[in-house]
């Protein structure tokens, strides 16, 4: 029974193939709509592995490490100098969270106007969404160092700069992590928005865009397969990378 | 590991030997500290003696672990002094044991590197600092895998980490702030007697928040009974019973009747409450 355990997991995909097929099979969508699940991994094979969908996905991973990297070192030496001093967090929580909550894509045409229609705009939009995301878990994390540590610490000796150092950056480090998979995930998403309209010849939200246009259904379903294929593995990468580093993380 | 005398002011040998035998440890004058509107100590003096486990008993927020706490300098104090053989708190090293283990230990560091942390911290040479965390675990006796992150340990584990971190700077005075209640019955059983062994190896002065009379007679030469706040001192009874003392010892007449005692002054003071 132990041994079928590890299959669980594969039962929700099994059933979702069985009723996606079962829907094509009686076509009560029109299939130009919803093409068979054959269809579409053929075209998401063929495209990644001899047409333009690989490219296409390597384009969007790699603005999205990009923006991730760029938001990940504007965003951790801020978040901890913010989160080190209560009164100079609260002094700029309210923008932290103001900016937070505006929509990213909402700044498309502002960012389209400093940068130009490139890669630049993609990016720099991407990085800003992530860093606020990271900042703040950064900032969070090292106010909310356990106490106790801290004055454990202070306790032996430990000068102030010794305590930020050995005590509080560690501690704030699995909700920096918290902060680094939510950011590469928003990072994919506003990517995958901007690459679908400002001028955009490549990455996968073009690809996803075009395919539709052009009424390329098989080749649509292997975009967006592509795209959440990405994002669960960037999530699954950060979690891979905690779980090693912050091992302590939730003991 | 025997107690070395702290070094004292230039007095003759004769009246130096004498005075490390009976002169206070720590002298506490003009202690007072408010939180908000209520005032926990005022104007407090104490003596701590030297090279005596010291309890403190009282009532239930009657500022027991602040008293520790302020000496530690893990609080300000707000008016008063401590001094330490005549020194201020920098200039002495002090180990300090906290209640909750598990938010005390630094998870990201295996048991062994814990111990040695305030080594680190004080700038002792790495080489020096595996030895000299060697040696306190061999003089303890402790078998327990120091590889391990803390919270891999039980919690009684955890605490003797603790302690042999609070140990390992051969501290000159040793808190330990309700240590064991965290612990289930049966490791306090064994974490008392584990404490007990410490103290007679290295005769070190500690000061132990309890709210456990059986505990902090059974462990104590000295009990520190306080009032309700703002704390007084109402009677610092001794327990002088040899050790090392056993379970035989709590059916001791001797124990009971100051344990009754203790009881009574205790019970006396939570009614005036």
């Amino acid at each position: 029974m132990k041994r079928f355990q590890i299959l669980l997991p594969f039962v929700g995909v099994g059933v979702l193939l069985a009723i996606w097929s079962f829907v094509v099979w009686l076509r009560i969508v029109d299939p130009v709509l919803l093409p068979s699940p054959a269809s579409a991994f053929r075209a998401m094979w063929n495209g990644m592995f001899s047409g333009k969908l690989g490219l296409d996905f390597l384009k969007t991973v790699e603005r999205t490490l990009y923006a991730t990297a760029i938001a990940t070192v504007i965003a951790i030496p801020l978040g901890i100098l913010l989160g080190s001093s209560e009164k100079l967090y609260r002094s700029v929580d309210f923008l932290i969270d103001f900016f937070r909550s505006t929509p990213a894509s909402a700044l498309f045409p502002l960012f389209l106007a400093l940068f130009g229609v490139g890669d630049r705009t993609k990016i720099s939009v991407a990085a800003f969404g992530a860093a606020l995301v990271i900042l703040f878990n950064v900032a969070y994390g090292v106010m909310n160092a356990r106490k106790t540590r801290i004055l454990a610490a202070r306790v032996m000796g430990a000068s102030k700069a010794r305590v930020l150092w050995d005590v509080m950056l560690l501690e704030s480090l699995p909700q920096t992590f918290v902060g680094l998979r939510n950011g590469v995930s928003l990072a994919l998403v506003i990517v995958v928005v901007a690459e679908m309209f400002i001028g955009s010849v490549d990455g996968l939200g073009q690809r996803v865009f075009e395919a539709q246009q052009m009424f390329d259904m098989p080749d649509m379903y292997a975009a967006i397969f592509a795209a959440g294929a990405l994002g669960y593995s960037l999530n699954l990468l950060f979690l891979t990378i905690e779980r090693r580093f912050v091992h302590w993380s939730g003991k | 590991m025997t107690a070395q005398p702290a070094p004292l002011r230039e007095i003759s040998p004769q009246a130096r030997s004498a005075s490390v035998r009976t002169a206070p440890h720590v002298t506490i004058r003009g202690l007072s500290k408010r939180f908000d509107d209520t005032i926990i100590y005022d104007n407090f003096d104490f003596d701590i003696p030297r090279g005596k486990l010291m309890s403190v008993f009282g009532p239930n927020g009657c500022g027991k672990s602040t008293l520790i706490n302020m000496i530690a300098g893990l609080f300000p104090m707000d008016a008063g002094e401590v001094l330490f053989d005549g020194q201020p708190l920098s200039k002495i090293k002090f180990g300090y044991v906290f209640q909750n283990y598990r938010e005390a230990m630094f998870p990201w560091l295996r048991a062994f590197d814990n111990i040695a942390y305030p080594l680190k911290v004080m700038g002792v040479p790495k080489a020096e600092r595996i030895v000299r965390v060697e040696k306190i675990v061999a003089s303890l006796n402790v078998k327990i895998d120091l590889n391990l992150y803390p919270y891999k340990m039980s919690g009684g584990q955890q605490q003797l980490v603790s302690i042999m971190r609070a140990l390992v700077v051969d501290p000159e005075i040793l808190f330990l702030d309700e240590p064991f209640s965290a612990l289930d019955y049966e490791m306090t059983l064994f974490m008392r007697e584990q404490l007990q062994r410490i103290f007679v190896e290295t005769s070190t002065t500690m000061v132990l928040v309890s709210h456990d009379l059986e505990e902090a007679v059974y462990l104590s030469d000295r009990i520190l009974l306080l009032s309700r706040h703002p704390a007084r001192v109402v009677e610092f009874v001794p327990y002088d019973a040899p050790r090392p003392r056993t379970e035989r010892t709590m059916s001791d007449s001797d124990f009971i009747a100051i344990k009754a005692h203790c009881l009574d002054i205790f019970q006396r003071e939570v009614r005036k409450g």
